[in-house]
Parts: C-alpha cells; sequence; structure tokens
C-alpha cells in the first residue's frame, strides 16, 4: 500500500494543481491524482479534426471515449448514453493541467456584483440564485496571485465597470490585431469601453518560458511553445520540485474511503494498469471538475451518508451551469482577417450588470481565430447548407467574418445536475455521472438582450449583414461547468463552507468550479485557481497535524 | 437537442447523437452479413468499388468543383473510406444502409444508380434524402466538410485545395519566423 501523505488530491486540472503547489511548498506531503496523462508541447499535433474542441476523430487530451461514457437525459426525459466527444457529454479534459492545458485562456475576475447576485437582483422564480459567502475583497489577493504566478497578459485600465485591483497585470497585451483595430472605433462611437481581454498567455518571456507566437491553432490545441499557461506548466512543477508532491497520472479514483465516524482516510482508485489501490491521507482534496467530482461524492456511500457524501440536504449534483454563449457574427465588404492568432483581443463588460430588467450579463469580445473546419460549420441560416452557393459563400467570406460572442451569467436551477447513473457503469466498473435539466428561461432572456449588443457593435463597426446565434434551452454545463458542490454557509442549502470544506465531514474539501455558487459573466478559470489559493490558505493556517515527510 | 455547451462560436452545437441513430433512421431493408468485397484495385478500405463511386458522386454534389477543385479532386471520399476503417466504425452501418437506399431511389425514379445520374438527377434525389434521411444526410455532409475543409493528414483536402482556395498560408509563416527567432 502506497505511503500515508497529509493530502490526497483527485484531479490535476485548475484548481488541483494550485491545492498541490500550496500544500507542498508548506512542507505537507501530496499525492496528487490525474485519470489522464501528461501532455507537453510536443503534443501539439495542430491536428483540425483531432484536438480537444473539433473532436470528430477523438478528444485529444481526454477522457477517452471508449472507457468513460456518461448517461445523458434530454429535456423530454429520454436517456442516451453519450461519449466524450459527444456534444452532449459536456466534457471539458481528462489530463495534467485538465482545461488549462487547451483553453483559450481568458483571465477575468469576476466583478463585486457577481459574487452578490441575489442581493443584487433579489430573487429569482425557479431558481437557486445565492449570494457567494465570499466577496470580491476576500477574493482580491488571490486573484493577484492567480495573476502573477501564472502569469496573465493583458490591458484593463479601459475597462472602468472593474473591481479595484491593487497590482497590474504581470505582462503587457499582446499587439492588437485587425479585429481589434476595427472593432475599438466603433465601440467608442457607441459609448462603450473596450480594452485588452486579460489572457493566462506570455506576450513577453515569462517565469522561464516564451511568448506567444501568434500561430492559427489555439483553443484545444496544446501550445506549440507552451506559452499559455495552465496548471501543467506553473503551480503543478513548482510542486513536483519540492519533492512533497507526487504526481500519478492515468489513475481513476473510485470513492473516498471513511472511517466508522466518518471521517475520511484517503481514497481507493485504479491505477494505470487498472489496479485497485488505497491512498491514506489526513486530508481529502476533490478537484474533479463540477460533473465528476459530485459524481465521486455520490459515488461514495457510508452508514452515515446513505445517498453520498455530503449529500445529507440533496444539494450535491445540483445546480450544474456552464455559460449561455451569445453573439453575432458579421459580414464584412473588406478583409477583417489577418491570421494572426489567438484572435479574442478585444472585450468590453458594459452589459455584465446594469441591464433593465435583467438579472445580470455577460462580458463581449470578439473571438478566436478559426480555421476553415471551423468556418464551414458555422455558416449563417441564410445560406444553402451545400452546393456551390455555400461553397462561394466559404470562398469570399472566410477572410471577411467577424464574431463578437460572449457568456451569459446562467441562473442556476436546482433540477439541473449531476447524478451517480443507478444502471450504466465506466470500464472500472464505478457509476457514472448522469446529466439532466435545462437552463432557467431568464439566462435565455439575458442572452437575447446580449446578443442584440454584439450584433449592434458589428454593425457600427461595418458590417455589411449580421446573424445571432443563441443559447437553446438544454442543459448547460461543458467547458465551464460549475455550482454542483455550493459553498454556502448554511449545510441545508449548500454543500461546502466558506472554506471549501464539506459541511459534514471535518477533512474532505472541494475545491474546483464546483463551489461556485454563481458563474460570472466570464470565462471561469482566474476564480478557480483565485479559490483555490484562497481555500489552501485557509486550510494551511487552520492545519493543526504534523507534517508527514513524502 | 443538448447544445455542445461550448465557449466557442466556431464549435456550434453538433447533434452528434442523431448520427448514432442514423444507421437505423435509413427505411431500408438489406442484409449486412459478411464483409462487402473490396474495389478491383483493392484501394478501398470498407467501400466496394461502387459504393465508393456513389459516394464520390454525392460528395461532389456537396462540394462541387468550380474554379477550385471540388469533394471529388480534394479526396473527400478517401478521408471517409479511411476515417470508416478507424474513428468513424460506428457509422459503418449507416454507410452501408444509406448509400444501398440512395441508389435503390435513383434507380426507382431514374432508372440508374446515383453516379450514373445527370446532375439535375442527382440534386433531386439529394434533396429528397435532406428531406427524408436527415441524420445520414447530415452525417455525409459533416464528413465532406472535413474531408474538404480538415486537415489533409487524414486523407482528405488534397494538395491543401480548400486552405489554398480561401487564401491560407502553410505553414503560417509568421508563426514560424517567430519561432525560428525567439
Amino acid at each position: 500500500m502506497p505511503k500515508h501523505v497529509n493530502a490526497v488530491i483527485v484531479g490535476a486540472g485548475a484548481g488541483g494543481g494550485v491545492v498541490a503547489k500550496e500544500l507542498a511548498t508548506a512542507g505537507l506531503s501530496v499525492v496528487l491524482l490525474e485519470r489522464g496523462k501528461w501532455y507537453t508541447a510536443a503534443d501539439c499535433r495542430k491536428d483540425d479534426l483531432c484536438n480537444q474542441r473539433t473532436s470528430v476523430l477523438g478528444a485529444k487530451f481526454g477522457p477517452d471515449d471508449e472507457r468513460n461514457p456518461r448517461v445523458f437525459v434530454d429535456e423530454h426525459g429520454r436517456e442516451s448514453i453519450v461519449k466524450p466527444s459527444d456534444g452532449a457529454y459536456s466534457n471539458n479534459a481528462a489530463c495534467v493541467g485538465g482545461g488549462t492545458f487547451s483553453y483559450g485562456a481568458q483571465a477575468w475576475r469576476y466583478m463585486e456584483k457577481d459574487f452578490r447576485m441575489r442581493s443584487t437582483y433579489g430573487a429569482v422564480a425557479g431558481s437557486t440564485l445565492e449570494d457567494w459567502p465570499v466577496s470580491y475583497d476576500d477574493m482580491e489577493p488571490f486573484y493577484e496571485k492567480a495573476e502573477w504566478e501564472l502569469g496573465v497578459s493583458g490591458d484593463d485600465s479601459g475597462n472602468i465597470f472593474k473591481a479595484p485591483r491593487r497590482k497590474p497585470l504581470p505582462m503587457p497585451p499582446l499587439p492588437p490585431g485587425k479585429e481589434h483595430a476595427i472593432l475599438e472605433p466603433a465601440a467608442h462611437r457607441l459609448g462603450l469601453h473596450p480594452f485588452h481581454i486579460p489572457m493566462l498567455r506570455n506576450s513577453v518571456p515569462y517565469n522561464g518560458r516564451r511568448s506567444c507566437m501568434r500561430c492559427r491553432w489555439c483553443v484545444g490545441f496544446a501550445c506549440e511553445l507552451s506559452a499559455r499557461n495552465g496548471t501543467h506548466n506553473t503551480v503543478i512543477p513548482t510542486a513536483l520540485a519540492t519533492s512533497n508532491c507526487e504526481l500519478r497520472t492515468e489513475c481513476m479514483t473510485r470513492e473516498i474511503l471513511l472511517d466508522n465516524s466518518g471521517k475520511a482516510t484517503g481514497v481507493a482508485y485504479y491505477d494505470g494498469d487498472n489496479r485497485l489501490q488505497i491512498q491514506t491521507a489526513d486530508i481529502v482534496v476533490v478537484s474533479g471538475g463540477a460533473v465528476e467530482s459530485a459524481r465521486l461524492l455520490l459515488n461514495t456511500k457510508h452508514r452515515l451518508f446513505p445517498s453520498g457524501l455530503g449529500n445529507r440536504s440533496d444539494w450535491v449534483g445540483r445546480n450544474l451551469q456552464g455559460h449561455s454563449y451569445t453573439g453575432a457574427a458579421g459580414i464584412f465588404e473588406f478583409d477583417t482577417f489577418d491570421d494572426i492568432g489567438p484572435g479574442a483581443s478585444i472585450a468590453i463588460c458594459d452589459y455584465n450588470h446594469g441591464n433593465a430588467g435583467l438579472a445580470g450579463g455577460g462580458m463581449l469580445a470578439n473571438e478566436f481565430i478559426r480555421l476553415p473546419i471551423h468556418y464551414v460549420t458555422s455558416l449563417p441560416p441564410w445560406v444553402p447548407r451545400w452546393g456551390i452557393e455555400q461553397k462561394e459563400f466559404v470562398r469570399r467570406n472566410y477572410k471577411r467574418t467577424v464574431v463578437v460572442f460572449g457568456p451569459v451569467q446562467e441562473i442556476p436551477i436546482f433540477d439541473a445536475r449531476v447524478q451517480a447513473d443507478p444502471k450504466v457503469k465506466d470500464a472500472w466498473g464505478i457509476p457514472v455521472a448522469r446529466l439532466s435539466g435545462g437552463r432557467h428561461p431568464h439566462t435565455l432572456e439575458i442572452a437575447r438582450f446580449l446578443g442584440g449588443k454584439a450584433e449592434a457593435w458589428l454593425k457600427e463597426a461595418g458590417a455589411a449583414r449580421t446573424w445571432l446565434r443563441l443559447p437553446g434551452p438544454g442543459l448547460s454545463g461543458g467547458q465551464h461547468q460549475a455550482g454542483t458542490c455550493r459553498m454556502g454557509n448554511d449545510p441545508k442549502t449548500s454543500v461546502v463552507n466558506r472554506d471549501c470544506r464539506i459541511h459534514d465531514v471535518e477533512n474532505v474539501y472541494v475545491i474546483d468550479a464546483s463551489v461556485h455558487v454563481t458563474n460570472g459573466g466570464f470565462n471561469p478559470v482566474l476564480t478557480i485557481l483565485a479559490n483555490a489559493y484562497r481555500a489552501s490558505s485557509n486550510l494551511l493556517r487552520g492545519w493543526k497535524g504534523s507534517k508527514v515527510p513524502a | 437537442m443538448p447544445s455542445a455547451c461550448t465557449g466557442s462560436w466556431w464549435e456550434p452545437e453538433v447533434r452528434r447523437r442523431t448520427f448514432l441513430e442514423a444507421g437505423a433512421s435509413v427505411a431500408v431493408a438489406g442484409s449486412l452479413a459478411g464483409c462487402a468485397a473490396r474495389g478491383a484495385a483493392g484501394q478501398w478500405r470498407f467501400f466496394t468499388a461502387s459504393e465508393a463511386r456513389a459516394v464520390d458522386a454525392v460528395c461532389e454534389n456537396l462540394i462541387p468543383a468550380d474554379r477550385d477543385p471540388g469533394a471529388k479532386s480534394a479526396g473527400v471520399v478517401q478521408y471517409i473510406d479511411i476515417q470508416l476503417a478507424k474513428a468513424f466504425r460506428k457509422h459503418r452501418q449507416a454507410y452501408r444502409l444509406g448509400i444501398a437506399h440512395i441508389d435503390s431511389m435513383s434507380r426507382e425514379r431514374f432508372g440508374a444508380g446515383f453516379a450514373d445520374l445527370a446532375a439535375a438527377q442527382q440534386t433531386d434525389i439529394l434533396r429528397t434524402l435532406e428531406q427524408n434521411s436527415r441524420p445520414f444526410f447530415q452525417l455525409i455532409l459533416s464528413h465532406t466538410w472535413q474531408g474538404f475543409y480538415g486537415d489533409p493528414r487524414h486523407g482528405g483536402n488534397r494538395n491543401r485545395a480548400s486552405w489554398k482556395m480561401v487564401g491560407l498560408d502553410y505553414p503560417p509563416l509568421r508563426g514560424r519566423q517567430h519561432y525560428e527567432g525567439a
């Protein structure tokens, strides 16, 4: 049996990576379990059809289709078994770095009101909308720490809506591309406040790694230069360098082990050779992402927790949310495409809050660079789906299209949920995640509003013709999955306390986007990182045990 | 249907579950027993020579040649055939039944297999297919896009035909220069 350690962390993504580094550098012994592999920059194949976002020939960075099914229940109650490369699966990734290995890397701080949605907007019928138990001020030092330790470029000085920050971003923005130059003056003419998107991407050499070479293969691909910053090339190597942390890849956690009193003693997992292993630890940190973290808790059954660990009040797996992306594309009469990645560059926060009659909103930004296979699957509704006219449209407009898009902060609902499926099991015999529910109608209302604003911005910029893309009513989740182990002060309406510790158990923590009460009108990763720093800091402050050598 | 829940305009909602049902939705009774014979030249991994001819003709209708190459000269049918032996194994039945359906519909209506019909007759058949066998039509359309616009390493987009068509350099020189100079 592996040696006892202070902490076992399940999942080496955004949350788990930070916790591993914080605990290991403080002298605690840590085992970091990851079900996927550790890829590197050398795994960048620049393959248009086999990457993490266009997975028609496979999801490159896990999990694999063969061993990892889920059950999806649609809005009519029809069940189907889905694979990671199916859209309904809500996949993020399974590898060291998690989603941060292949993401777009927008590095947003949530705004003050994003932590106080209920206080700001009041109750919304049919929603579990609530405030976070922590404020922006509680998070601010940890946002800063995430920005500087992992490395963020950008310039939000033009964003008059942003919450106060003590330090500027550590790197300047990448030089603006053509779309930025087109959209910026248009935004000013509309009285909006555009600025450079903060990105976990090196614009100058940083932390011993090079700057972005601005290629065409960005979101969904490994970064060939390792110029994009995730936990795989920052905090996890730092954790390993302390010698206090051991990373074990291709290890699938089955359940959290509990003693008679209901205290955790470690985890049971299958190693790379599918052998069942026990790792004992003083504390267990669950960082598997909103779907898999909830699944692990629900699959941890005990006399004291017959419906799953932390699930005494039936809140585990509830409030599954992501982002309802909304926006518009515009066709221009001149070339707008400069073939310079990452493409996304300019944003506005004018519509995150303060929209009449709406409980929130979202950021709008220009979209990431595209490949031809992306373009052909995203044509306007007036173009025939096949034939010469479609081909002519692609040829004429591939370089003349600009997209403005943004993540609507979702209004959470109790019935959008993750359960452990009663019948279907994965290749290891573990009950799989069962996803069901939909989106709140008000989320869709906000999306219609924000989509219209995207369209207006494009028209002002000179688009000859525009079209909208609005989200549907089906279940959200996906790469921005969050909410399933809500953080709160009341054990009756939340799963973990403000320190991210499960209310019911003294030594099990959930530290990932599962704890987000609401998910901001922004890409969530910087908040996941910052909250992991914050939770780690509180955990270490309260540490009373001995520090077991690694 | 659920959305793919991606945060990107460029990865729209994909109804992949429908694809899984595509085989069952084609209203054709046919025996699947045994592997189909390979083409005379043995160049096909999955298709028979006659199936390959039919698929080639379908794909060329979906992306026809004009002043730039179409699906046929870009090798889309090669892409689909290669993938049916790998990533698309689950779609084998859909193709076998779907092609048989297209050919029998063609014979019924115009007295010849799809590949031998006149252009207007092929369009007519495909319009019917799009209406009545939507899952299979969507499947072959998606695969045609992939084989035409996707990475040439997978057997389609021969000579980077579509990338040249939209004016994309390869390799992307800007990035390479930066990389080599860094």
